[in-house]
């Protein structure tokens, strides 16, 4: 079973999003994700500045088996990619909650957040797909 | 629900993330793909590969029936336990396996085929059997395992019958035995030393957990195809098939042309094709950009063509993408590949990537 820590927000797609004291929104994969596509060998997470929309493709996660796109949940301006994941991909499998974030996004709209899946909902979507 | 090997329930303990392999439920990994890589690379690991078949022909007339069958000639197997690969072509000179054939005596060859092929296989080989009153026996009642690296030969051996574990140290690359139910070879899929046991199914889970005991690290498909890629093994349905022939599948130093009168099927089509001269070649790929080969990714070689990579993936022992491309046969060293909507630079190289532990590739 996977972990899935129920102070998050989630989508569909396997990404989490937690959001910070400051405002912004840090976001990673699911530990499902991260188990199914197995070892990960590259990350590409997009530069700071960069303005992104919800839904939009902004960084991808290559494993062993295969590469990923990891989807935006919000709108708005990415203020870091997390730059440790350039020399060491695996922390997104030792740590997906922690040291393995991707990036941070300062968000336009905070209803988008709002409007993610919670811990529950996210459980249930995994239930579904495995069945 | 798919096929399931006699160590099903031991990989769904040990935690195995299963998965469909060609109808079989098999383990993937059993935590990190990478780390089972680098045991068997460094130490000694194993694979259940209980789902390929092993095949046994017998009678007088064996050995004349599979120099008519295969494209390489088991007329050099001489001594009792040697093993050769082969392809088993259609008569248009499409691959429909690849195998290993052991000789075992006057009348008795045993063949070990690939899972996903078994039925068209067996079905092919009993066709052609007949004529040479060749018994087919397809040994549902083995199991196999894999054990491989550098330490796995010493380390399996403690864990196994003193009396086989003695006479099989003795074998040489590429010989196998017979020993009462059990068949050991020192074979492979994975560039490195070892041993493929074959051993009937009820005493598989005892052996694999004395074998994880003496040290040999459990290891999944990922790793296995990882280990073979590196070691510039073809996989039958990635790197060739029945539309594509051994000479543009980097396997036409399995095709025993001489003595001239031995006709394989399938010799007619390859001849032909030989003097007209392939289209094509496989080649080996390396990327050093952040980029990982995939199967079916695009290849433009400037000025030359167009090709296909058949197998990618990232290499835990050289840390950069690797792959078997199928490419315009006036390829040089270089090309480029489609990858994710952008073109990317490939070393052209000759495989293997890796053997023993080793890079056989300047990097």
């Amino acid at each position: 079973m996977s972990n899935v820590p129920a102070d998050l927000r989630y989508l569909k797609s396997h990404e989490w999003a937690r959001l910070e004291a400051d405002g912004t929104i840090t976001i990673g994969i699911s530990d499902h994700a991260q188990q199914a596509l197995g070892d990960l060998v590259f990350v590409e997470a997009p530069e700071a500045g960069r303005r992104v929309r919800a839904g939009e493709a902004c960084a991808v996660v290559e494993s062993v088996k295969a590469a990923s796109d990891i989807y935006s949940p919000v709108s708005g301006e990415v203020v870091a990619g997390n730059a440790d994941l350039g020399g060491q991909p695996e922390l997104v499998n030792s740590d997906p909650y922690g040291a393995g974030w991707i990036m941070r996004i300062r968000p336009e709209d905070k209803t988008q957040f709002a409007a993610m899946l919670d811990a529950r909902a996210y459980q249930a979507a995994l239930a579904a797909e495995t069945h | 629900m798919g096929l399931r090997t006699p160590l099903y329930d031991t990989h769904v303990a040990a935690g195995a993330r299963m998965v469909d392999f060609g109808g079989w439920d098999l383990p993937v990994n059993y935590g990190s793909q990478i780390e089972e890589h680098h045991a068997v690379r460094r130490d000694a690991g194993m694979f259940d590969v209980s789902h390929m078949c092993v095949v046994d022909l017998r009678g007088p007339r064996v050995r004349e029936f599979l120099r008519r069958l295969l494209a390489n000639d088991v007329a050099k197997l001489t001594q009792s336990g040697k093993a050769l690969y082969s392809c088993m072509l259609r008569e248009q000179g499409g691959v429909i396996d690849d195998l290993i054939v052991y000789f075992m005596d006057d009348e008795w060859f045993r063949m070990v085929v690939n899972a996903g092929t078994r039925d068209k296989d067996l079905e092919w080989i009993r066709i052609h059997a007949g004529g040479y009153q060749v018994s087919v026996e397809p040994r549902f009642d083995l199991a196999m395992i894999a054990v491989q690296g550098p330490h796995a030969r010493q380390k399996a051996a403690q864990a196994i019958d003193p009396a086989i574990a003695a006479r099989a140290l003795e074998l040489g690359a590429f010989f196998g035995l017979a020993a009462d139910h059990w068949f050991v070879a020192r074979t492979g899929y994975s560039g490195e030393d070892g041993w493929e046991i074959m051993l009937p199914a009820h005493e598989a889970p005892e052996f694999w957990q004395r074998f994880n005991a003496a040290g040999i690290a459990h290891c999944g498909l990922g790793a296995r195809d990882t280990l073979r890629l590196e070691a510039g093994m073809n996989l039958y349905g990635n790197d060739m098939d029945e539309s594509t022939s051994p000479l543009v599948s980097g396997l036409g130093w399995t095709l025993a042309w001489e003595p001239q009168d031995r006709d394989f099927i399938g010799r007619a089509a390859l001849a032909a094709q030989q003097a007209s001269g392939a289209t094509h070649k496989l080649v080996g790929l390396i990327v050093e950009e952040r980029a990982v080969l995939r199967p079916h990714q695009k290849i433009i070689v400037p000025a030359v063509g167009e090709g296909e990579v058949t197998s990618g993936t990232f290499s835990p022992t050289l840390e950069r993408s690797i792959g078997l491309a199928r490419v315009p046969a006036q390829t040089g060293d270089h090309c480029e590949v489609e990858i994710r909507g952008r073109l990317i630079g490939a070393r052209v190289v000759r495989p293997p990537f890796v053997r023993n532990g080793k890079a056989t590739i300047a990097l």
